[in-house]
């Protein structure tokens, strides 16, 4: 009745959940440098803030390079085909226990609202949260770098709204995960490499 | 046998005699070591001084006798004129000008507020300002610790038979042995300086905050610079004088300093007494703190003081916070004057000076600063309930101006007479052993009526009181670094900073329609998911 195909190798999984670990602890400490709430005190939620932020561009280098050299950022590129489909199955076909529209292959890991929305975190997301983050650590260069009239709190204000965006997507990625073929079935995938299809 | 006991007892005296001969040697040692480190002249030694003196002047002129040039470069300085002209508000400003919201002013009460002036006998506005033996030396050279100039005496210490202060009081002060003193001048020391200074608006640390009696030989918590056990700086460690000027920022603080450190040899002239010019414009180093070039970079917008002095009047003397005249004159049931006093026995009511507030360990307040001060002077028109207190004194500053940084200040709040149809402050005549005085007569037409007279202004007749702040900017009592400002006592809402505009703070500020919006969302997208899971979970998916 179902099968298993292999769909993320090692270092995918390596990859997704140290960047996992390393975006929620930006955000815990982001949000507490923000003044949300309090936890590690301001001091120390900036070093680590920026200690998190570093070890990510680090591990964002290889994943490039990865991405690069294996073709794998082909999974990104965006198609319309089967969008409405999905849509229509998130909205009513899940309630109905009607079959999963798309079906994964290791050359099609990703739905096309996945591929959709990630696409949204790589070309807009990580790109605003990036350039204000490189500039709100940099700060001390500004005057240096020609840019002494750039205004600290719009840096700030676009790095706050990259974070939120961010939240908002870490929300509803983590509950459609639940959406896969089964409720485990994706998060066995990201864990163990095989994902169960129908 | 007998002659052993003679070889032994001679041995045993030798011993003792080269000990004793030892110690001697080292005593004097030491003694001649003292003398020569600190000075080449040993005043004790000179013929002039070894005479009985009857005055102050008398002393001074024997100064004067080898010291030729001292008195004319004393003329020169503020410690002398009491005057000073700001080269950029032109504001004719010094102690002789200005009024506070402490004892208010100088002028009609020289002789009790000339007790500090480096001079003998300024007594009334006919004071001979060129005369060279009315130079007061001991008061800043004395190391004896037993010359005093109280109150009263227009600057002159008691000499002879012991004087009751004031007349009628009982209160005897007992003469100053003027030779003694004289033979054992020596630098200025903590003391010296502070004689004055700790003690600013008429008792200790009531002035500045920053300054009191705890600074005559403070620890390193109250003073990492002064510490007497450790870098034991004096006054004149950061104040260096030269021919008898000293520089400091009275009048024209240095708000920034971008100069870097003073190399010796440095031509310049530049206030060698700011932390720039000893700790250059990067203090922080990589060794000490792991938030070293952010620290340096805050240092181009934030004072040192603001981080480093976390709060002011820390060493057990408080400082007045308000001065409320307007509550003066009230008696007793026998109708004589009365304080009242606090739990630690400080004053917090008199009769004749009104209520206070005191303060110790107090936070400062931040403000954009750039170093331009304007005085309120006596002539200038002032409105009641116009926007707030009338500022004694008003600092300007902004964050955008490249000259201001973010300073720390006391903020003496007063309440204090002034001409309510002239609409001018006044200055009263307050101290003094007549029937004008204030603080002897509780009349506030004829004090005022008397402190007015000379001073050019007409005076209505009529006293009234307005609130009044004055700004103090807090330099001293810098703490040791490990008690340093931390920087969540800013970076969050309500911090030390709060309402310091023109800068963003992250942790304190944020734009609050994305928070809103944002917080909004994420409950939303939140629901959303949770919605969408019940509801496959009622229509009863399988899985």
């Amino acid at each position: 009745m179902s099968e298993k195909i292999y769909i993320f190798k090692k270092f995918e999984r390596f990859w997704h959940w140290s960047q996992a670990g390393l975006i929620i602890f930006l955000m815990l400490t982001g949000f507490e440098i923000h003044g949300a709430y309090s936890n590690f005190g301001f001091e120390k939620a900036v070093g680590y803030h920026t200690i998190a932020a570093w070890s990510l561009v680090g591990l964002w280098v290889f994943a490039i390079f990865w991405h690069l050299t294996t073709g794998e950022w082909r999974q990104y590129i965006p198609t319309t085909e089967k969008v409405v489909a999905m849509v229509q199955y998130y909205l009513l076909g899940i309630f109905k226990n009607s079959p999963h529209p798309f079906r994964q292959t290791s050359l099609r890991k990703h739905n096309p609202l996945q591929r959709l929305a990630y696409l949204g975190v790589l070309l807009f997301i990580s790109p605003l949260i990036w350039v204000t983050g490189w500039l709100y650590l940099f700060y001390d260069q500004w005057a240096a770098w020609g840019l002494g009239s750039l205004d600290l709190s719009l840096v700030a204000t676009g790095h706050v709204i990259g974070a939120f965006l961010m939240l908002l997507f870490l929300i509803a990625h983590i509950y459609l995960i639940t959406a896969g073929a089964t409720l485990t079935s994706h998060l066995k995938a990201m864990i163990t490499g095989w994902e169960e299809v129908h | 046998m007998k002659q052993g006991g003679i070889m032994l007892r001679k041995l045993f005296t030798a011993t003792v005699a080269v000990f004793l001969m030892g110690s001697l040697v080292s005593g004097t040692a030491v003694a001649e070591v003292s003398v020569k480190l600190n000075t080449t002249a040993d005043h004790t030694k000179f013929k002039e001084l070894q005479q009985t003196f009857n005055s102050g002047p008398e002393v001074t002129k024997v100064c004067l006798s080898c010291h030729t040039e001292a008195a004319k470069q004393i003329h020169r300085t503020k410690h002398w004129t009491w005057e000073y002209l700001n080269p950029d508000s032109q504001q004719k400003l010094g102690k002789k000008n200005v009024l506070n919201n402490f004892c208010i002013s100088v002028e009609s009460n020289y002789a009790g507020c000339t007790a500090c002036h480096v001079g003998y006998g300024w007594k009334d506005a006919n004071f001979d300002f060129t005369k060279e033996e009315s130079v007061d030396c001991l008061v800043c050279h004395d190391t004896t610790g037993l010359y005093q100039k109280p109150p009263g005496l227009a600057g002159n210490p008691v000499v002879g038979e012991p004087k009751e202060l004031p007349p009628g009081s009982g209160k005897f002060i007992k003469p100053v042995d003027l030779t003694k003193v004289a033979q054992k001048v020596g630098k200025t020391s903590r003391d010296t300086c502070g004689a004055c200074h700790f003690r600013g608006g008429g008792g200790d640390g009531v002035k500045h905050g920053d300054m009191d009696t705890s600074l005559a030989a403070p620890d390193a918590e109250v003073d990492i610079h002064m510490d007497a056990a450790g870098l034991d700086f004096t006054c004149g460690t950061c104040h260096k004088a030269s021919s008898h000027d000293v520089p400091g920022s009275r009048y024209v603080p240095t708000a920034q300093d971008k100069g870097g450190a003073i190399i010796r040899g440095m031509t310049e002239k530049r206030n060698p007494a700011t932390c720039v010019a000893c700790h250059s414009n990067a203090p922080h180093k990589e060794a000490d703190t792991k938030q070293a070039a952010r620290l340096n970079h805050h240092a181009n917008k934030v004072a040192c003081q603001t981080c480093h002095i976390p709060s002011f009047a820390r060493g057990g003397v408080p400082t007045k916070m308000s001065w409320d005249w307007s509550t003066a004159g009230k008696l007793d049931k026998d109708g004589k004057q009365f304080t009242i006093n606090d739990e630690h026995g400080h004053a917090i009511y008199a009769s004749h000076k009104g209520d206070f507030v005191l303060g110790q360990n107090v936070k400062p307040q931040y403000r954009w600063f750039n170093g331009e001060v304007t005085y309120t002077l006596l002539g200038d028109k002032i409105e009641k309930g116009n926007g707030g207190p009338v500022g004694i004194n008003k600092i300007n500053g902004s964050p955008n101006d490249g000259k201001s940084m973010i300073w720390p200040f006391k903020i003496m709040h007063g309440k204090q007479p002034y001409d309510p149809e002239y609409k001018n402050l006044v200055k009263p005549h307050t101290a003094g052993n007549d029937d004008t005085g204030y603080w002897k007569n509780l009349d506030w037409e004829k004090a005022v009526a008397a402190g007015m007279k000379n001073t050019g202004l007409p005076f209505s007749g009529k006293v009234d009181f307005i609130e009044t702040e004055m700004y103090w900017p807090i330099t001293h009592m810098v703490a040791p670094k490990d008690k340093a400002v931390g920087c969540a006592e800013c970076h969050t809402k309500g911090g030390r900073l709060e309402g310091v505009e023109g800068v963003y703070l992250p942790g304190r500020d944020a734009n609050p329609l994305i928070d809103k919006a944002g917080w909004i969302l994420a409950l939303l997208t939140l629901l959303g998911v949770l919605g969408h899971g019940a509801l496959r979970i009622v229509t009863g998916r399988k899985h």
